[in-house]
């Protein structure tokens, strides 16, 4: 006797805990396996490129904030390194070294969130707050420095906005002090737990010539085996003068490229971004932040395509001047807009919770999926 | 890794009858003009060619050129008739580690040019954003339909810039 069954289309919907904002997931089911995944997105479309041709260079970078808002950093520096070589200024060394410290803070910020969230997905509700805790630290940190904690408007074009605060390099060094015990609690939480890398192990495993015929980036490509980081691959700012490893999965609990070595490169990607920090603070020259910025901003007819190494990948602006105040086209190549292409391929096969995993694993922002 | 000259010579000895025009004097990135019917066959050469090997697509931008004619349609809007929108192709070698930048231009009346989604997935996304906010028509694309606007926005694609905003969209006033 047969029994028939039939496809069923479920909807996991713009309202969802654990979407990480409002993303649609149309998922086609046979039984409890999937078929086919067909993300709808749009709902959080901001317009930012059509208001970019409105506004000067000048006044285009609090919106290049609210893109990634949980990257802000790493938002306005991209932009701003891509305006600044059209004009063809150079920045004083002591601004470099400034804004490399708080990129790398935002990294650590970031990923703290990507994990804290992963966990609270799978149902690790502990380690959510311990991560945030270590959070609101480096968020003290920034609000001292700019008065603001999640969007900044602080690199600006030609240098920064404010000087380091007086007591921004002690207060740094003694989170550094408390947060390095804070990460080994960390792993034997959640990293080593049986039951998350039951979860996570051999979960969506992504193959690397896959991954680079999608345009993956960031650390979803590192996870699969290809040590390509921007920082040191196409290098920009002061990024060659420091010292430090670029983590790549290995395939320690399951197979290379599992949503564990995803979630795993985010860790270590912490240890290194200190690293970085200690190296920068340790070298950090004196100056003048605010020598450089240009009273008119009014670059010369061009393009130009800018990069970083955002938390989340590379984070590229295509910027093209037609010689006014304002720029003619700026068109933003998000990485979590990108990688989210590959949530279909990774999840047939798998079950519908095997889903939620897998998008946590992919680590997405829907400010830059939709700007 | 190769510099653009060489891949210039490359292209030029390989399709010897398509018309390229090279700009290496661009300032801050030298590109490389492709016909429009053409850009398919020369972007899987420039992929699976063993010295090149462009193995991933960075980025896909579409950019409306507003050089054409200002008139004014019959209910006194400013429109354009003619001119150009362009399309500019970001690609790399992870191996070889050179850049290419190729640029391609269409009618703006009537845009339309093949997809380059069978050679890099990467594309697939990128060609429906340029679909959904210029109404680039790209020829066998596996899913062409609006991306970021809603699927029942049809008051014309926004990122043009002779656009205007619709008075109402489903009963809600849009100017507000």
């Amino acid at each position: 006797m047969s029994v028939k069954t039939e496809e069923m289309v479920l909807n996991m919907g713009p309202q969802h805990p654990s979407t990480h904002g409002v993303l649609r997931l149309e998922l086609t089911l046979d039984g409890e396996i999937i078929t086919k995944v067909v993300p709808h997105i749009g709902y959080l479309h901001r317009c930012f490129e059509k208001h970019c041709e409105v506004m000067t260079y000048p006044q285009v970078i609090p919106y290049t904030d609210r893109m990634d808002y949980l990257a802000a950093m790493g938002n306005e520096f991209g932009y701003v390194i891509g305006v600044e070589k059209l004009l063809g200024i150079q920045v004083p060394e002591r601004v470099e070294y400034i804004r490399v410290i708080m990129a790398e803070l935002q990294r650590i910020a970031s990923h703290l969130v990507a994990i804290g969230t992963y966990g609270a997905d799978i149902g690790a509700f502990t380690p959510f707050l311990y991560c945030f805790r270590d959070r609101e630290r480096i968020l003290n940190l920034f609000e001292i420095t700019c008065g603001a904690r999640l969007l900044y408007n602080y690199i600006w074009i030609g240098g920064l906005s404010h000087d380091l605060h007086p007591d921004f390099i002690r207060l740094t060094k003694e989170f550094i002090r408390e947060f390095k015990p804070n990460l080994k609690e960390l792993n034997n939480i959640l990293t080593y737990n049986k039951i998350f890398i039951d979860r996570t192990a051999n979960v969506g495993i992504l193959p690397l010539e896959t991954a680079i015929n999608f345009g993956i980036t960031g650390p979803m490509l590192r996870a699969s085996g290809l040590r390509w980081d921007l920082r040191k691959d196409d290098t920009y700012s002061v990024y060659n003068k420091f010292d430090f490893e670029i983590p790549v999965g290995k395939g320690k609990m399951g197979t290379v490229g599992d949503s564990w070595d995803r979630y795993y490169v985010r860790v270590l990607e912490m240890e290194e971004s200190i690293k970085i920090i200690e190296q920068a603070i340790a070298q950090l020259p004196d100056g003048d932040v605010t020598s450089a910025i240009p009273k008119k901003i009014k670059p010369p007819v061009g393009h130009i395509y800018s990069r970083v190494e955002n938390p989340r990948g590379e984070l590229g602006y295509f910027i093209i001047s037609d010689g006014s105040t304002s720029p003619f086209r700026v068109k933003v190549r998000a990485p979590s807009f990108v990688n989210l292409q590959i949530m279909d391929e990774l999840c047939r096969g798998h079950l519908v919770a095997d889903v939620i995993a897998i998008l946590g694993s992919v680590d997405i922002v829907l400010g830059e999926v939709d700007r | 890794m190769k510099s653009f000259e060489e891949i210039s010579e490359l292209l030029k000895n390989n399709f010897s009858d398509i018309h390229f025009e090279f700009h290496p004097e661009a300032k801050f990135e030298p590109y490389i003009l492709v016909p429009a019917n053409k850009i398919d066959t020369v972007c899987l050469f420039l992929r699976d060619n063993n010295e090149l090997y462009f193995d991933s697509l960075i980025n896909l931008s579409a950019v409306d050129d507003f050089n054409g004619n200002k008139i004014k349609d019959d209910k006194g809007n400013e429109i354009m008739q003619g001119g150009t929108m362009s399309i500019y192709y970001h690609m790399e070698s992870i191996k070889f580690r050179h850049k290419l930048l190729i640029k391609v231009i269409l009618d703006r009346d009537n845009p339309s040019v093949n997809s380059v989604t069978s050679i890099w997935n990467c594309a697939n996304w990128h060609e429906r954003e340029a679909f959904d906010l210029f109404g680039i028509n790209f020829n066998n694309h596996p899913d062409l339909r609006r991306i970021l606007m809603p699927y029942d926005w049809e008051f014309g694609h926004p990122l043009r810039k002779d656009y205007q905003n619709p008075e109402f969209y489903q009963g809600m006033k849009v100017p507000y």
